[in-house]
């Protein structure tokens, strides 16, 4: 972070993670969102996330594009490097950024208007290529920043807080997600802790594309009684598909449900996801079941979170571009320019 | 056969189908021409089509090296009955025209040898498929030539070989089928013409390619390592020759690419992508032309605000709109100049043939870290797709690439504190880290909203004014390291100037010769970079008159030129062409002397160049 050099003060009885960090470690500048604006729970969730998987702040790159959702990586890990790109083109920065560090860690963060509307064509892609990037969309159904517009993520007759119905159809990101070829594609609600910290883990574990849909209600434009984003709405209709146990090293598997039978997936580096079942038709890795069930949970109006869609076995964009394992940004540019040895050679093409 | 026979001053033209296979065999003509040792240009006329419309090439052969292109043709070789009437007007009285009378035409000029080989009747007798009846006719025209002219046929038989180095059957079948023409030739035709090649030796430190090519080994030679692009005529081959390039001279032992090019979707993510990898410490790059300028616009604004380094080639084509994709132009200066909204500025670099465009290319990389803010390489469709004979890549040993004011792990230890964007200098350059540094110092938040010195979030008009001034800073500080402009005082005491920029170098030197063998001396001055070196506006000083080349209708230069030095435009004259070819140098040459007859304050600021060039 910016410094003036200074010592710095641990508070001896703040609990410390296992690479003997606090939380504070983790946190950002003040936010200066609403006060119960749900992308600031999202934020919380986020820095339990990275406290807990015990991450080096300064290895992770944060981005995003514009919005009061994209505000918020400013709200979260001082010592990371973050970037407030422009609106809807947050996708290609990350994807320049990992191309030139695959080492790194990255969290993009985004709005509904950011990514169903101007940064759609820039969402589809980054996904097709499989960019290894944690996507989380602080999804709120309207404009925040501008005060209130209906997005594309608004159902369809959803009102505004005037009263006016939205037209248009809605456009659902998690199954495009899924239709595209994310490879780890889930839904939550900003309102529960409980799920999201462990899937925002499981997302920054897991290399490739990593949707996470956060309904995150704006309580100034879009909290009312005709919203289908807002609090009460989500809270009444939500239907949760299956549980996720993330597992960052060798603990012991711990779900705490009784019922239904659990699946374990590995991920390429070795951490293990296990997902609970709560029916038969919840099988995370059947992208057609998973995609049906999502429609037809909508069809009755419900919000269906949880993990939605996983395949442990994609591989990333380095891996199809077959880049050095090397970062590109940390080969010495000695070895990059060919130097003198080859400039005869290269002269020689051309006469 | 005439009897007065001249060597190696001729114009050579080629009228073709698109998509029918003469790029190459042309191609070929020009390649031996310049191994033969004779100092030649070539430029390619081609449609935005791929099959079926018009399209030519044309080669000036100079010994005397005025390479400019001409209007008039020595000799057509024309194999496209869709152009004849107009391929015919363009051959000057005395020419040859050489058309493929396996049907016969009649063609109203006396004044021209008129020659015909039924090449299309040849082929067919000799080739039973229709690919190679088609394919072959190129070679066949290329033979008949040869023999014409007098180009070395151990030349072109070498280039071939050298060609097809693995493809033996398809070199006997290209040297069976220049023979083809050669002997029709011998048994039919009064040869040689009276207008001939011979060896000289004028190449032996001078390569033939195009800037585009050139570029792209600028840029691994600038240590780029990811290049994001989106395909548009015609930057499109500078991106693909960095890829192939790449695929050779930068591979691991174990088969992965110390590289990553990608496709984007459209330019608006290109160069997002080459943003966020100069942000994250690589070296960067996407190519474009004029509609991804446009589009580019927004993320332009983005990396000068939040002073991120990135390099972009803009291989100019004729505006605006779509325009004339194929044809060239200077006609991006001003919407790269100041492309974006709010108070934007780019540093831009001219080259002016292939050779400058490796070494801006590598360069370049160098000015967006030291400068950190975009550096636009501004080319065009005549340097990037043409080949030109240009003096041969040299590198020097020692060159030592240099990143700027990028903070290492070490260097923050030993920093007392670090601000991303505080003048530390007073060179208006701030120190920049980039992500995992170090794990307690250094890392800041790079946005495109007013920010302070540490990168905060800021509503202060105090604090945004006086980022906007650090940055100005930077680009006053630029205008000495960026390439500075070449300056030939041709005639000291003539009080006429003239300024150009880029691809019309050739022809404008070609018409100071002329001009100068007329008793008119102009010196002469080319931009190479903007923000202006301050040697810009003292030549302008220095003299009365200014006249200004440009390719294109509104002046672009001449207006950049004014606004920011707060020049006197009554002295300046524009000189300006559109028609998106490149241009010919008695096109200058009239422009300046009609200027010169209408206004004797012009005429009177003449003064005889002292050696006539
Ligand atoms: C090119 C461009 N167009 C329009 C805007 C104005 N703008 C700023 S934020 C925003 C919408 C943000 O909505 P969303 O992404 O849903 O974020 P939220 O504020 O709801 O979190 C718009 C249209 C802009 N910044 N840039
Ligand atoms: S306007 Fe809505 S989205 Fe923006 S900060 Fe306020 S509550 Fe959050
Ligand atoms: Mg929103």
């Amino acid at each position: 972070m910016t410094f003036i050099k200074k010592p710095i003060f641990r508070h001896p009885s703040l609990p410390t993670n296992a690479i003997g960090l606090t939380y504070r470690d983790y946190e950002g500048v003040v936010s200066t969102l609403c006060a119960g604006c749900g992308h600031d729970s999202i934020t919380a969730s986020i820095i339990d996330a990275c406290f807990e998987l015990s991450l080096p702040a300064h290895k992770i790159a944060k981005l995003s594009g514009i919005g009061c959702s994209s505000k918020t990586p400013n709200y979260f890990l001082n010592n990371a490097h973050g970037f407030n790109s422009v609106h809807g083109r947050m996708p290609s920065v990350a994807t320049g950024a990992n191309l030139a560090n695959r080492d790194l860690t990255y969290i993009g963060v985004s709005g509904d208007g950011d990514t169903a509307s101007i940064g759609l064509g820039q969402y589809c892609h980054a996904i097709r290529r499989q960019l290894n990037l944690t996507y989380i969309v602080e999804n709120n159904g309207t404009y925040g920043l501008t005060k209130g517009q209906f997005s594309a993520t608004n159902d369809k007759n959803s009102k505004n807080k005037r009263g006016m119905d939205n037209p248009f159809g809605s456009i659902d990101l998690a199954v495009i997600a899924i239709e595209l070829g994310a490879g780890f594609v889930a839904r939550s609600f900003s309102g529960d802790k409980e799920q999201l910290v462990p899937l925002i883990k499981a997302a920054l574990e897991y290399d490739g594309f990593a949707l996470i849909d956060v309904i995150s209600p704006c309580v100034t434009f879009n909290n009312h009684g005709y919203s289908t984003k807002s609090y009460d709405y989500i809270r009444e209709h939500r239907s949760v598909f299956g549980d996720l146990d993330f597992v960052p090293e060798e603990e012991t598997i711990n779900t705490s449900y009784a019922e239904g039978e659990t699946i374990s997936l590995k991920l390429h580096n070795g951490r293990e996801i296990n997902f609970k079942k709560l029916g038969d038709d919840h099988d995370p890795t059947n992208q057609h079941k998973v995609i049906n069930t999502l429609r037809e949970n909508r069809a009755e109006g419900k919000v269906t979170t949880g993990l939605l869609y996983i395949d442990p076995n994609k591989s990333d964009l380095h891996q199809t571009l077959k880049t050095s394992n090397t970062p590109l940004n940390a080969l010495p540019m000695d070895d990059l320019c060919p130097g003198n040895d080859f400039i005869d050679n290269i002269n020689n093409l051309f006469r | 056969m005439s009897n007065n026979i001249s060597y190696n001053e001729l114009v050579i033209k080629f009228a073709n189908v698109n998509g029918s296979g003469s790029a190459s065999a042309n191609t070929f003509c020009a390649k031996s021409l310049y191994r033969m040792g004779i100092p030649i240009s070539a430029k390619n006329i081609f449609p935005s089509n791929i099959q079926g419309l018009p399209t030519w090439y044309e080669i000036t052969v100079s010994e005397s090296e005025r390479l400019a292109r001409k209007e008039n043709i020595d000799i057509m070789v024309a194999m496209n009955a869709q152009t004849y009437a107009s391929d015919l007007n363009e051959v000057i009285s005395g020419g040859t025209f050489i058309y493929d009378n396996s049907i016969r035409r009649s063609f109203d000029r006396d004044d021209i040898n008129i020659i015909g080989i039924p090449i299309a009747k040849l082929c067919a007798e000799e080739y039973s498929d229709s690919r190679q009846r088609q394919l072959f006719k190129n070679i066949v025209y290329l033979g008949s030539l040869s023999l014409l002219i007098g180009i070395d046929i151990d030349v072109i038989e070498k280039l071939l070989a050298d060609q097809f180095k693995t493809k033996q059957n398809l070199l006997d079948a290209n040297i069976n089928a220049l023979n083809i023409g050669r002997k029709y030739v011998m048994e039919n035709i009064d040869y040689p013409l009276n207008k001939q090649v011979r060896k000289c030796n004028k190449n032996s430190n001078k390569i033939m390619l195009n800037g585009n090519e050139a570029a792209a080994l600028g840029a691994l030679y600038g240590g780029a390592t990811v290049a994001s692009w989106y395909p548009i005529t015609p930057s499109t081959s500078l991106v693909e020759a960095f890829e192939k390039h790449a695929n050779k001279l930068r591979k691991t032992e174990d088969g992965h690419l110390n590289a990553a090019i990608i496709q984007a979707e459209d330019e608006l993510s290109a160069i997002g992508m080459a943003i966020g990898a100069n942000w994250n410490g690589s070296r960067a790059f996407t190519a474009t032309s004029g509609p991804g300028i446009s589009l580019m616009s927004e993320f332009l604004g983005l990396a000068y605000f939040a002073e991120i380094p990135l390099v972009l080639f803009d291989i100019q084509r004729g505006g605006p709109s779509t325009g004339m994709p194929t044809r060239t132009q200077q006609s991006d200066i001003l919407s790269c100049a100041y492309a974006s909204h709010g108070d934007t500025k780019h540093m831009i670099l001219l080259p002016a043939d292939p050779n400058e465009c490796f070494e801006f290319g590598y360069k370049s990389f160098d000015y967006a870290e030291l400068f950190q803010t975009p550096i636009m390489v501004l080319s065009d469709l005549d340097i990037g797709m043409n080949d030109w004979v240009v003096d041969e890549f040299s590198w020097d040993p020692e060159y030592k690439h240099n990143r700027g004011k990028l903070v290492s792990a070490d260097d923050i230890e030993n920093l007392k504190s670090f601000a991303r964007y505080r003048d530390v200098d007073g060179d208006g350059i701030p120190y920049r880290t980039i992500p995992a540094t170090h794990p307690e110092y250094g890392s800041y938040f790079t946005r495109g909203t007013s920010h302070t010195d540490t990168g905060g979030y800021t509503e202060s008009g105090v604090i945004h004014a006086e980022m906007l001034d650090r940055i100005s800073k930077k680009f006053e500080t630029s205008k000495e390291m960026l390439p500075q402009p070449i300056i030939n005082i041709n005639s000291p005491k003539s009080k006429i100037g003239i300024i150009n920029y880029g691809s019309t170098t050739v022809a404008l030197n070609d018409a100071i010769a002329q001009l100068s063998s007329n008793g008119i001396g102009v010196n002469h001055l080319r931009i190479r970079s903007f923000p202006f070196a301050k040697s810009i506006k003292d030549f302008i000083n220095d003299h009365d008159f200014i006249f200004i080349l440009e390719q294109n209708r509104d002046a672009q230069m001449k207006k950049l030129l004014v606004s920011e030095e707060n020049l006197d435009v009554s002295k300046l004259i524009s000189v300006l062409n559109y028609d998106g070819m490149p241009l010919t140098a008695n096109f200058i040459v009239d422009n300046i002397t009609e200027s010169l007859n209408n206004n004797k304050n012009i005429k009177a600021a003449n003064s005889p160049p002292i050696k006539i060039v």
